[in-house]
């Protein structure tokens, strides 16, 4: 069973249905004990880095994490939920995040000439694998594009990184440290080459 | 490289999905989820659905409609149509809807721009503009193209992107419904100031107005059709096969 947190940030409908569509069965929840009972955990989020990041650790959501992390237990942070698995973020100030992956999340516009490369990146883009070797993509070629929407990006994170797109310079597009994985395009709006990296992730461990 | 996007457009009112002619002239076409899965599989790299319901029993009708085509395709959607406030915002969202579109409800009320992006992020406020030529500069219409607000298209999407929409869509009712091209004077003026990713709708009728759109104007990040692709003139897979050998970069 995957548990979706539900954290009280975004729509978790289409992410719920996803796991539907690769035959997994998926709760939304913010049990924490359903989730430390799950087989894998899914970490979603739209909006602010800055409120996502208070709700998870007041509410202690964080430290399930931890501790689903310590066991070994496969975590995929989506889009923002990826953003969130960094040590900080500098949206809006200088926030604190999660910490799985060594890096920050800055701004894309810091990087391109925005009157080319608009903010948010929106739209489908191709992935680039790095030589980092995951099983998350056993059932993805080079090449195949995924959705993406963001306006800021993972960066300093070399250590951790699976797949990159371009978008006037490699975006982080895929990070992994331990059991812990993150996705910055949705996985869940990709079409069959997205569900195919749910149902690679819903096999991992 | 990000790609250029394909969006099919589905009119739904009752249930269904519809199509006019320059705004005028309806006829019934298919049913809005399996059309939807249909493009989808086609190769489409995004939908709209646009409600043109006007009762209550209608707009309960389209929601359900809405979440059975989350549940079956996997790939962005974006509602418009009837989105006055931000609890509208919130009855889409909540049913699978990725984007939500507005245009006569911002134009009563331009704060909804900037109350739903502010709740619900940028990437998720679509401002969608109809616009037309009058007395040489380019007026926002408002009620599905049948009133002239009077305003200037640039500066209303100035405006709109300032306050926090995330996308243009730009519908130009000049060339809308007459399949003789895109409008490209007026798609060109808004990209000289659109700092966020600009969607064309309104005239396509064949593949190489497609192919024309991108070509005249790198700027536009997509182009949306509806009757075109409703009634199998334009194949999706054809369409970005053809621009693929172009060379304008699609996902196929």
């Amino acid at each position: 069973m995957t548990a979706i947190i539900d954290y009280g940030v975004g729509n978790l409908f289409s992410l719920r249905s996803s796991f539907a569509c690769v035959g997994e069965e998926a709760v939304v929840t913010s049990d924490k004990d359903i989730i430390l009972s799950a087989d894998r955990i899914i970490l979603p989020g739209v909006g602010a880095f800055s409120d996502a990041a208070e709700k998870l650790f007041k509410s202690g959501m964080a430290d399930v994490l931890y501790e689903a992390a310590e066991k070994g237990k496969p975590i995929l942070g989506i889009c923002l939920g990826m953003q969130l698995l960094f040590e900080k973020s500098y949206e809006y100030g200088e926030h604190k995040g999660l910490g799985f992956i060594k890096g920050s999340v800055r701004p894309i516009a810091e990087r391109v000439d925005t009157s080319v490369y608009k903010i948010p990146q929106i739209g489908w883009n191709a992935l680039r694998f790095t030589q980092k070797k995951s099983p998350l993509f056993k059932y993805t070629n080079e090449g195949d594009h995924v959705y993406f929407v963001h306006s800021y990006y993972g960066a300093d994170c070399e250590d951790s990184l699976l797949a990159t797109t371009e978008y006037g310079f490699d975006v982080t597009a895929a990070v992994n440290s331990g059991s812990v994985y993150g996705t910055q395009f949705h996985p869940e709006k990709s079409g069959e080459v997205g569900l195919n990296i749910l149902r690679a992730f819903c096999e991992i461990g | 490289m990000i790609t250029k996007r394909i969006i099919p457009c589905l009119d739904v009112r009752d249930g269904r999905v519809v199509k006019g002619v320059n705004f005028l002239g309806i006829r019934d076409v298919s049913s809005p989820v399996s059309l939807a899965k249909f493009y989808s599989d086609s190769g489409a790299d995004e939908l709209v659905f646009y409600d043109i319901t006007a009762s209550a029993e209608g707009r309960a009708l389209f929601t359900d409609i809405l979440c059975e085509a989350a549940r079956t395709v996997f790939i962005p959607l974006t509602v418009g149509g009837g989105i006055n406030t931000v609890e509208d915002f919130d009855r889409v969202l909540k049913c699978g809807a990725d984007k939500v579109s507005v245009n006569s409800g911002a134009i009563k009320n331009p704060d909804l721009i900037s109350a739903a992006a502010q709740r619900y992020g940028d990437q998720c406020v679509v401002l969608s503009v109809d616009a037309k030529r009058v007395d040489g500069s380019f007026h926002v219409f408002a009620k599905g193209g049948r009133e002239d607000t009077g305003m200037d298209a640039i500066e209303w999407i100035k405006r709109g992107q300032k306050n926090g929409a995330g996308e243009i869509v730009l519908n130009s009712i000049d060339t809308d419904g007459v399949k003789n091209g895109f409008d490209l004077e007026m798609l060109g003026a808004v990209c000289e100031i659109a700092e966020v990713p600009v969607i064309a709708s309104g005239g396509a009728g064949n593949i190489d107005h497609f192919t024309e759109l991108f070509k005249a104007l790198p700027k536009v990040d997509a182009g949306l059709a509806a009757s075109i692709f409703h009634f199998g003139e334009v194949s999706i897979s054809d369409l970005k096969s053809e621009l693929a050998r172009q060379g304008i970069n699609v996902r196929v």
